[in-house]
């Protein structure tokens, strides 16, 4: 009896390995299946990260376009805001630093990658069976991952050098102004990665309580990142029992 | 030919501008003004420059400003460059000229053009911080600067300082306190050769064309004005003795122009950026719409408790907080 036969799936079943599971996962077996996606200091990274991101968009857009000055407002001023911002990007800057510690290796890409994202019709509309299981991070997910890395780093490289009160007497005014535009063209594209972010959290539900209590539901796990849960079931958590199995 | 240096002390009302004159204002917009002031121009002759800093001297003290005392590196320079506190600095060239072998000291009064079409004021976000007057004056108004530096970028003469004392951006003002109330600016008035001469920009450009025609007579075949057009003329003007090559002059560029970098900054890239941002936001709604939101099954609960089972490393759930059957 396998998945495939039981369950009318004709996908293949993938191999996984110990290595598909980061050091927080834990399977929880009981009445309902509760699967720990990010440890406490994941997810305290994780919202410090947002926060400082919300705070860098606003006061970012309010001296992006004159029509959201008004933004400035919100942090005490227009000298306020100028004053801020590249903090808010220090912050931002050390503390995505950390997710990227944590959760670079499971966003490595893998081989079903290349089928998943091929398949992004079959993504957005839902019809998650149609596609190749996926480990704990599927290939949108790491893009997101590693567009917020690359832009990041774009965002603070250029940042630092248009920061007037401290940097920017460094710089050429030509390279001021390659370093302004190249700034402002990372930072649309940054909220575009960041609006599907949180949209993908919400569509796909059962998402968001990964990063507010920590865990998913084994019914989740099985759904969107089956791979994962495989590895899980089969590596589980307890150290002593891996090398029961397999 | 009523050139402002000595004007007289009464005021002249009919130069008298204000908010109302305004016909930019930066990251916003003013209604038509109701009049048209006549366009005004500071023409700096640097051909009868001796090189005094009377001007520099007129400015600080007119503006109220102290500069620091600096280091003498062996140039006449002083300060080495423009400051928040020196709003005109006389720049300094030993040039030979190829033609004759001749030594030629090049003296150059730098500071705002007052460009017709000012790259500061295109880059600045804060409302109001810069403006443009009907006459031409650009001007900082310092009270809605948020020392961002935006303006430094958006200058295609590197004019703006920021200041480090309150973090606000400084500039020659073309003495607008002086000419709303019929004066000319006080460079113009310290001058002691009359090198730097104010009046309206069609006296000035009469003015200089005079002085060309004087230096070409002299032997100066390539003397012309620099008022130069990439930035729609400037409302202050340079008679050079070799127009022809203006970078000669410490610098002063060629051909300016607001750079395409801020152009494509403060044009494509804010406008295309908002509608971007909105398109990704709106695709979400359209989205959702359309698809739904994307459910975790029963059928989905059911395999994840059948493949976790009989799971070896499946740690049991906390008793306490099993839910009730």
């Amino acid at each position: 009896m396998s998945d495939s036969t039981l369950h009318g799936h004709n996908r293949p079943i993938p191999e996984v390995s110990k290595a598909d599971i980061d050091r927080g996962d834990r399977l929880h077996v009981g009445r309902e299946v509760v699967v720990d996606r990010y440890t406490k200091w994941a997810r305290i990274n994780h919202w410090i990260t947002a926060v400082s991101l919300i705070l860098l968009a606003l006061s970012g857009l309010a001296l992006f376009h004159p029509s959201l000055f008004w933004l400035t407002a919100l942090f005490g001023g227009g000298q306020m805001t100028r004053m801020l911002h590249p903090w808010f990007g220090v912050v931002l800057f050390f503390s995505f630093f950390g997710l990227f510690i944590r959760f670079w290796r499971l966003n490595l890409p893998k081989r079903e990658d290349v089928q998943w994202a091929s398949q992004i019709g079959d993504v957005l509309s839902n019809q998650e069976e149609k596609l190749p299981e996926v480990g704990k991070y599927n290939a949108g997910q790491k893009a997101v991952f590693w567009s917020m890395s690359v832009l990041i780093m774009v965002l603070i490289a250029s940042g630092l050098g248009i920061w007037e009160e401290y940097f920017s007497q460094y710089l050429t005014v030509e390279q001021l102004r390659v370093a302004m535009l190249i700034h402002s063209i990372a930072a649309v594209v940054i909220i575009c990665v960041w609006i599907i972010h949180v949209y993908a959290a919400f569509w796909v539900e059962g998402t968001l309580r990964a990063m507010t209590r920590g865990n998913v539901s084994g019914g989740w796990a099985w759904r969107h990142h089956r791979k994962w849960l495989r590895a899980l079931a089969t590596y589980g958590k307890r150290d002593d029992q891996t090398d029961r199995k397999n | 030919m009523t050139i402002n240096v000595n004007p007289p002390v009464a005021p002249d009302t009919t130069m008298q501008m204000g908010p109302q004159d305004y016909i930019r204002r930066s990251a916003s917009s003013v209604p038509q003004p109701a009049r048209q002031l006549e366009p005004v121009a500071k023409l700096i002759d640097v051909s009868k420059c001796i090189g005094c800093k009377a001007c520099q001297s007129a400015c600080l003290e007119w503006n109220d400003l102290r500069e620091e005392v600096g280091i003498n590196v062996g140039v006449y320079d002083n300060p080495h460059d423009l400051t928040p506190n020196t709003f005109t600095l006389m720049r300094f060239t030993e040039w030979v000229n190829p033609e004759t072998d001749n030594l030629e000291w090049l003296i150059r009064k730098d500071g705002c053009m007052h460009c017709a079409d000012p790259g500061c004021l295109k880059a600045c976000p804060a409302p109001g911080a810069i403006v443009q007057y009907s006459n031409g004056v650009v001007d900082f108004v310092k009270e809605n600067c948020i020392g961002c530096g935006y303006c430094v970028k958006g200058c295609p003469f590197d004019i703006p300082r920021i200041s480090k004392v309150d973090n606000r951006s400084y500039k020659c003002t073309l003495c607008s306190d002086r000419i709303a109330v019929g004066q000319g600016p006080a460079c113009a008035k310290a001058c002691p050769t009359k090198a730097i001469v104010f009046g309206t920009k069609e006296e000035m450009k009469a003015h200089a064309a005079e002085r060309i025609e004087d230096l070409k007579s002299r032997g100066y075949d390539n003397a012309g004005l620099y008022d130069p057009p990439g930035v729609g003329g400037t409302h202050v003007m340079y008679v050079l003795h070799h127009a022809d090559k203006p970078s000669i002059y410490a610098g002063l560029p060629d051909n300016p122009r607001i750079s395409p970098l801020v152009e494509a900054w403060k044009g494509v890239t804010k406008y295309a950026g908002l509608a971007v941002m909105g398109m990704a936001a709106a695709a979400s709604v359209f989205h959702i719409a359309i698809a739904g939101r994307n459910r975790v099954t029963v059928e989905d609960d059911e395999e994840a408790r059948r493949l976790t089972g009989t799971a070896p490393g499946a740690a049991p759930l906390d008793p306490d907080k099993e839910p009730l059957s």
